[in-house]
């Protein structure tokens, strides 16, 4: 291999696992093993593990623990909130009909689209506008006497736009509608109470957020009809069951603690980063333009589309020169078709092609961004030249 | 630092040898493939299936190489499936993967591979390049004999020549087979793939039914003498020395001797007519750069599966060249190529525009 530096700008996508938290995790592997269920003193010691994560995070969100759902990952927390909430309400004769945005993770856009394919309900999908908001007035036209559920992201992971989730809530509320919100990208960089934000249903992932991949979490708020779409044992308040994943959770309640409580700083930190990354691409690519909204985004985001230059041999050219990077969503690479938020906002779809999502972390330097600033033009450049 | 090459990678056992062996070789090896262009309902591109791809990544995954996939939908669609289109309809029956070859994998993929930094692009064709004494490149065959893909090849000039490795070329596909088993690459038993890579569903004939339906006019069968015997289903859907499916009841066994596109008939004739002892090719190319400055022996293949036949090539202007063979053949078909050996070596080749008789 020819020597390179190595250049991480995908923290949107997954983030390496802090230490204090690997540190947190180690003693619930081989220490304390006990099935939280049991009576005995193994037992005893997991079931006080996630008692104690189950409160670290409820202080967080300002709920009370028992309104919180340990899971394996947002995408579960997502379709257990969508699901489960839709199911409960349509079986109480509630109604069945869905609202949510155009530029949802696959994880509750495809969720919907099963329930209104295959099981009775239908969806409004409310527009966004050219950065990606989404409109609180739009989603208070779209309620009907029988929705049972809106659905709408706290933070967009392509574009990192950051939706007026209160003020969605607010409608909901006052509508007497309940309100989900995917937060995975958001949960590193914005604040997470539930009760400033007006949500019913919040969705978290452990790997966005420092911890592992493999845990998840999940906000109900008391009261809210939920029917679980696994069923089992009656673990975690008889809304998710199976066997706790002890160390996991510990893992990401201390993750939260972490990223919730530098959460500030790092934003302060990365912003200015992101500023100078943003600047820098826009002044030195030709044709290039940044998506998603100018201030109101995620600190750690900047996304962009060049004109005549294919995302995914850019990705492969950046990953040739050290530089890990994605064009939107992870969970699409390799499908050479625009993305649907892109597209959504109005993108024309030939400039949607040439889509970078760049996302800063914890590990990002003020150097990365110069060497990445250095090399990305010339790139871009060559691509065009070669008409690729 | 060691020099860089790029691998087309299939997710077959070939691709995936030459990505190992090229790596122990020293090689700073990069893994590429590339997304065609299929039927669209279809099934992906046989080249290219999701099963494909999942091998190539595991393979790349096992060797520790990067690896990434291209999309080359829409050049493939225009620089192979439409010519493929365009030439049946004109009576001719082509040959999609020399123009694959020519225009997309040593054209666009070689061009790729250079700008991310290689010195060569590797495939897993069974065929040989080798550096002459005086600094000059032959494409010679592949080791094995029935497996040699030299023929789909014979477009590659010097500058491209220079800039790829064939490191399967060198051995028989038994051996390759083995090595693949012996470093526990998970794709050593895939079958060989076959047929055109973009057809969705049946023959060629069903896809050109389907995306060419002004290819399929019915028109009159005759002979030689101009008497109709049947009815045809379309000129694009026979090919020259077909004897099945023309649905005659003639005494004798009936053979298409010529598609005339002029008044869309379908030329037929007992075999005594069909044999051909020459022909004439456009888009002459030589390995070498250089047309012979006169007429030479060659051995000549006139499709990919055809035994190489004796031939005087006497070369003519604006990359043509007449071809007059030591016995007659019964299928030169025009639109075919025709590649020109001389023992191992590939000389050159084109692609015919007519047989006659001399």
């Amino acid at each position: 291999m020819k020597e390179k530096s190595e250049i991480y700008l995908d923290y949107a996508a997954s983030t390496p696992t802090d230490p204090q938290v690997v540190e947190a995790m180690l003693p619930y592997f081989n220490q304390s093993y006990g099935n939280a269920s049991g009576l005995h003193k193994q037992a005893r010691a997991s079931a006080r593990a996630i008692d104690q994560a189950r409160q670290q995070v409820a202080d967080i969100l300002g709920c009370s623990p028992a309104e919180l759902v340990f899971t394996a990952c947002g995408t579960e927390s997502d379709n257990i909130a969508i699901r489960g909430a839709a199911w409960a309400q349509k079986l109480a004769g509630k109604g069945h009909h869905l609202v949510t945005s155009p530029i949802e993770h696959h994880a509750v856009s495809h969720t919907i689209n099963q329930l209104c394919r295959h099981f009775g309900f239908e969806q409004t999908v409310v527009p966004v506008d050219a950065h990606g908001l989404v409109d609180p007035a739009q989603v208070a036209e779209a309620i009907r006497p029988d929705t049972v559920l809106i659905s709408i992201m706290y933070a967009n992971n392509e574009v990192g736009t950051i939706q007026p989730v209160a003020e969605i809530g607010a409608v909901a509320r006052a509508r007497g509608v309940l309100f989900h919100t995917d937060a995975v990208q958001a949960a590193a960089y914005e604040p997470l109470d539930v009760k400033a934000l007006n949500v019913d249903l919040l969705a978290v992932s452990g790997h966005k957020i420092y911890a592992p991949k493999g845990v998840g979490l999940l906000y109900v708020r008391q009261h809210t009809p939920l029917l679980p779409p696994l069923t089992g044992g009656s673990h975690e308040n008889n809304r998710r069951p199976g066997t706790e994943n002890v160390p996991y959770i510990v893992g990401l309640a201390r993750a939260m603690q972490l990223v919730q409580s530098q959460r500030e700083a790092e934003k302060e930190r990365l912003s200015s980063m992101r500023k100078q990354l943003v600047e820098g691409v826009l002044a030195n690519v030709p044709d290039s333009h940044l998506t998603g909204h100018p201030t109101q985004r995620l600190a750690n985001n900047a996304s962009f589309v060049f004109a005549d230059c294919e995302a995914d041999a850019l990705l492969m050219h950046l990953d040739m020169a050290g530089i890990q990077a994605a064009s939107g969503s992870s969970c699409t690479t390799g499908m050479p078709e625009p993305s649907h938020v892109l597209t959504a906002m109005g993108m024309p779809h030939k400039l949607a092609l040439g889509a970078l999502r760049l996302s800063l972390g914890r590990h990002t330097t003020s150097a990365d961004i110069d060497t990445t600033l250095a090399l990305l033009p010339a790139i871009v450049g060559n691509l065009r030249t070669l008409g690729i | 630092m060691s020099r860089r090459v790029v691998v087309a990678m299939s997710g077959g056992v070939d691709s995936s040898v030459a990505a190992a062996l090229l790596l122990e070789q020293g090689y700073d090896v990069v893994g590429l493939m590339l997304r065609l262009w299929a039927e669209p309902g279809g099934q992906a591109n046989r080249c290219c299936t999701l099963d494909a791809m999942n091998d190539a990544r595991r393979v790349a995954g096992q060797l520790n190489i990067p690896f990434y996939v291209r999309d080359y939908k829409e050049p493939f669609k225009q620089k192979v499936v439409a010519p493929f289109i365009a030439a049946y309809a004109r009576g001719l029956t082509p040959n999609p993967c020399i123009l694959c070859n020519r225009d997309i994998r040593f054209d666009r993929l070689l061009q790729e591979a250079l700008s991310l930094g290689a010195d060569y692009l590797a495939t897993g064709h069974y065929a040989r390049v080798q550096p002459g004494p005086d600094g000059s490149y032959h494409l010679l065959r592949g080791l094995d004999p029935h497996k040699d893909q030299s023929y789909v090849l014979y477009t590659l000039t010097q500058q491209r020549l220079s800039q790829i490795l064939l490191p399967v070329g060198h051995h028989p596909k038994e051996t390759i087979r083995r090595m693949a088993a012996e470093r526990q690459l998970s794709v050593f038993n895939r079958p060989d793939s076959q047929d055109l890579c973009f057809l969705g569903q049946g023959d060629y004939r069903a896809f050109l039914q389907r995306h060419a339906p002004q290819v399929a006019q019915p028109g009159p069968i005759i002979n030689r003498a101009g008497e109709q015997l049947g009815r045809h289903k379309g000129l694009a859907f026979y090919t020259i020395g077909q004897r099945k499916g023309l649905g005659l009841s003639a005494p004798q066994a009936m053979y298409v001797l010529r598609l005339d596109t002029a008044t869309n008939s379908l030329v037929v004739g007992p075999a005594e007519q069909l044999g051909r002892q020459e022909l004439t090719a456009h888009r002459v190319t030589y390995i070498s750069g250089h047309s012979p400055a006169e007429p030479i022996q060659v051995r000549a293949k006139i499709r990919y599966r055809a035994r190489p036949a004796g031939a005087t090539l006497t070369p003519l202007p604006q990359a043509r060249a007449h071809l007059a063979f030591a016995a007659p053949l019964r299928d030169i078909t025009p639109g075919q190529s025709v590649v020109f050996y001389r023992g191992e070596r590939v000389l050159g080749g084109g692609i015919i525009e007519k047989a006659a008789n001399s």
